[in-house]
């Protein structure tokens, strides 16, 4: 006997279920489940920037990374409709706990973007406050922030924060994740809690086919949507690279779990353009061609055909275009700027006060900073 | 005699492959190892030349890695599984120290658990957060837990045979700061034992003590302290648990001061075991109070200020400036 061999990607793609309300080419269709009639040319033109201004927001920091000015990025390229469809369905009472790919939706909850650049310059582990944006810092522990999420809905079921029935009040809380994530214990347990307290969360899972090199299909053997069923929730399975699928379905299990209906996990099929991070090389595990594929499914191109057909005038995307151009060039600038940490302040975000032991090892840092200027002076 | 020249990486792969060669019994297990090669590309090709079953890409877990490593120890394998960075080791805490350490002493010694885990540890590579961190007094304070680190190729290809040999689990911490260095490789003496300490260097003036990434740095210390009349004597010390300190005792008493060195934090660290067990057994022939130079009591730091964070040069030869002068 042998073990089975780690199956050939794509054994699991195209034979399940898959919520599309815009095809590839740019068709809409409607699905009786997830209404959106009220989704018009000028939402969709706002989702178009949206995407647009991700993209440049990641090929930005791409560049910087290889200028030598980051020492890393992990690439959203590809995954924008998953994280701007989801993002653009957070009301501003929601609360998002986000890993550490996730750029598009850290610009739906208003941070700016040249605050997602300090993490991975090496300058501060964390540069946004996550209560003023409820958006949580990039998790880089697979998995772990699925409970964050998931405590904080209960958290929201014990303020009764759910199921008045008031926009403005009921609340509801979204985990990211990635299909490698499935297969850790935390997201297991969270998925168990979420079920036992009918907390109001939402699993957002970007299935972009890869953790790192290792194929979707070493994880799991049935799509990740079907896990859910055997937790005791409902699992949807849409389309990661539409934009109108991911809002309209993430809108509907939000408003679910707003209401008190509990959790849902959403599996938006997509793929990672890139490489896993600016470290990766891809072409050890995946084939040209696969990545090929995929680009004629790109989320924004469909996007764009739609709005064409629509009528949405050249000058829109011109000036669409340019606002990224102006967003790249104010990325550029803001990243040579960011200030550089100070080891003697990182000292008092150890922990709520400074214990007399932990000064003096400051009082010890500063001592050798003092000695290293004059050293270079 | 017969030398290669590898980098310590590459000679951990050799180490790795040395070990499949010689018993079919020795399976890979971790996140990225096969098709990949790792991250650092420390199990390049094994999978391709030993195939699926001996070099496992598992899936995304490491307290599954872990426990099905013991499951398969309990079957007569010797598993030896990847963790892929430091940070990503606590998910699999729960097996090593409830589990790992212990099943031999529950069974009564029934039970041998030769597993080995390796894990690329501490800082200086410009890394983000939970890619830089040096747990392994965690791991040394666990009863049942064996804890070694390598500071050279020729220790890298010799120390992970001698690891999968034991039939004790070990905990192998990779000094991934140094995967690139290159070094002249015996393939055919080990030279020492797994669990002995080495000195790397002679000197008179005070004995610096190391393991892992800080040997190099240490060394360069005593380089640039000669330069100045001072004679460092260097101690690499090899196997953390259990430790073998009889050449660090022999040396304090020669030298009357001790410096340790390590990236971890300071407070328990394995600085203060050291300390302890040198003030112990060395007391009369002390000059100066043990010295510690190490991480200091916060998180791992952004990258940006890892230099400020880590021993350095500078930092070392004050201490033994300090001992000195005490
Ligand atoms: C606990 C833990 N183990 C391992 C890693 C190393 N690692 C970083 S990303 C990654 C793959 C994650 O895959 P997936 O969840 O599918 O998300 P993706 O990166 O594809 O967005 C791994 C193994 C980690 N960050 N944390």
């Amino acid at each position: 006997m042998t073990l089975p061999m780690t199956p050939q990607p794509g054994a699991l793609a195209g034979e399940h279920e898959l919520v599309q309300l815009l095809s590839p080419d740019g068709t809409r269709r409607h699905d009786p489940r997830f209404p959106d009639d009220d989704v018009e040319r000028e939402q969709v033109e706002g989702w178009y920037r949206d995407l647009v201004l991700t993209r440049r927001i990641d090929t930005e920091a791409f560049a910087l990374q290889r200028h030598g000015e980051l020492g890393l990025w992990p690439p959203a390229l590809g995954q924008e409709a998953a994280q701007v469809g989801s993002g653009r369905a957070l009301r501003p009472q929601d609360f998002a706990f986000p890993t550490y790919r996730d750029h598009g939706v850290a610009y739906c909850r208003g941070v700016d973007p040249t605050q997602l650049l300090g993490l991975f310059r090496g300058t501060e582990l964390g540069s946004w406050d996550p209560q003023e944006h409820r958006y949580g810092l990039p998790q880089i522990i697979i998995g772990a922030q699925t409970l964050h999420a998931t405590g904080y809905a209960m958290g929201l079921l014990l303020d009764g924060a759910v199921g008045h029935g008031d926009p403005e009040r009921d609340a509801a809380t979204i985990a990211y994740l990635g299909d490698g994530a499935t297969s850790q214990g935390d997201v297991a347990e969270s998925f168990v809690w979420a079920a036992s307290y009918q907390a109001p969360v939402v699993f957002f899972c970007q299935n972009n086919q890869y953790a790192i090199s290792v194929p979707l299909e070493r994880q799991t053997r049935v799509p990740i949507a079907q896990r859910a069923a055997g937790f005791g929730f409902e699992g949807i399975r849409v389309d990661g690279n539409d934009v109108l699928a991911c809002h309209a379905v993430t809108r509907a299990a939000l408003q679910k779990a707003r209401d008190g209906g509990g959790p849902t996990l959403i599996e938006a099929v997509t793929y990672r353009m890139g490489a896993h991070t600016t470290s990766d090389d891809p072409t050890r595990y995946r084939t040209a061609d696969e990545t090929e594929q995929w680009k004629a499914k790109d989320p924004i191109a469909r996007v764009r055909a739609y709005l064409e057909a629509e009528g949405a005038t050249p000058d829109f995307f011109a000036s669409v275009e340019a606002e990224a151009d102006q967003l790249g060039a104010r990325l550029r600038e803001a990243c040579a700027q960011l200030p550089e940490p100070d080891l003697a302040d990182l000292f008092s975000s150890v922990h709520t006060d400074l214990p007399p032991e932990l000064a003096a090892q400051r009082d010890d840092a500063v001592a050798w900073q003092a000695l290293d200027e004059r050293g270079a002076a | 005699m017969t030398t290669q020249t590898m980098s310590l990486g590459g000679a951990i792969n050799a180490g790795l492959r040395a070990a499949m060669e010689r018993d079919d019994r020795v399976v890979l297990m971790g996140e990225d190892i096969g098709r990949l090669g790792g991250v650092f590309r420390v199990t390049d090709a094994l999978q391709k030349d030993f195939g699926e079953n001996r070099v496992m890409d598992t899936p995304l877990g490491e307290s599954g890695i872990v426990g099905t490593a013991v499951g398969l120890v309990t079957r007569g394998y010797r598993p030896v599984v990847e963790i892929q960075f430091d940070g990503f080791v606590y998910p699999a805490y729960d097996q090593l120290v409830s589990q790992v350490a212990k099943l031999h002493f529950r069974s009564a010694g029934r039970i041998r658990v030769p597993l080995v885990v390796r894990i690329p540890f501490g800082g200086g590579i410009g890394a983000v957060e939970h890619h830089s961190e040096s747990p392994e007094a965690q791991f040394v304070m666990t009863a049942g837990l064996k804890v070694v680190s390598c500071a050279t190729p020729h220790d890298a290809y010799w120390m992970i045979q001698e690891a999968i040999e034991s039939d004790d689990p070990v905990i192998f911490m990779e000094p991934k700061r140094r995967y690139w260095e290159k070094g002249e490789v015996d393939t055919s003496d080990p030279g020492v034992d797994l669990w002995s300490s080495v000195v790397r260097r002679r000197g008179s003036d005070a004995t610096l003590i190391a393991y892992g990434p800080m040997v190099r740095t240490c060394l360069d210390a005593a380089t640039t302290a000669a330069d100045e009349g001072i004679e460092l004597e260097v101690i690499d010390l090899r196997s953390l648990s259990p430790l073998d300190l009889g050449p660090v005792f022999e040396s304090v008493r020669r030298t009357g001061r001790a410096v340790v060195v390590h990236e971890a934090q300071r407070t328990l660290g394995l600085g203060a075991e050291l300390s302890a067990r040198i003030s112990e057994e060395c007391f009369y022939s002390l000059e100066a109070p043990v010295q510690r130079v190490t991480g200091y009591d916060m998180p791992y730091p952004p990258s940006r200020v890892e230099n400020e964070f880590l021993p350095s040069v500078d930092r070392i030869l004050d201490a033994v400036d300090t001992a000195k002068e005490f």
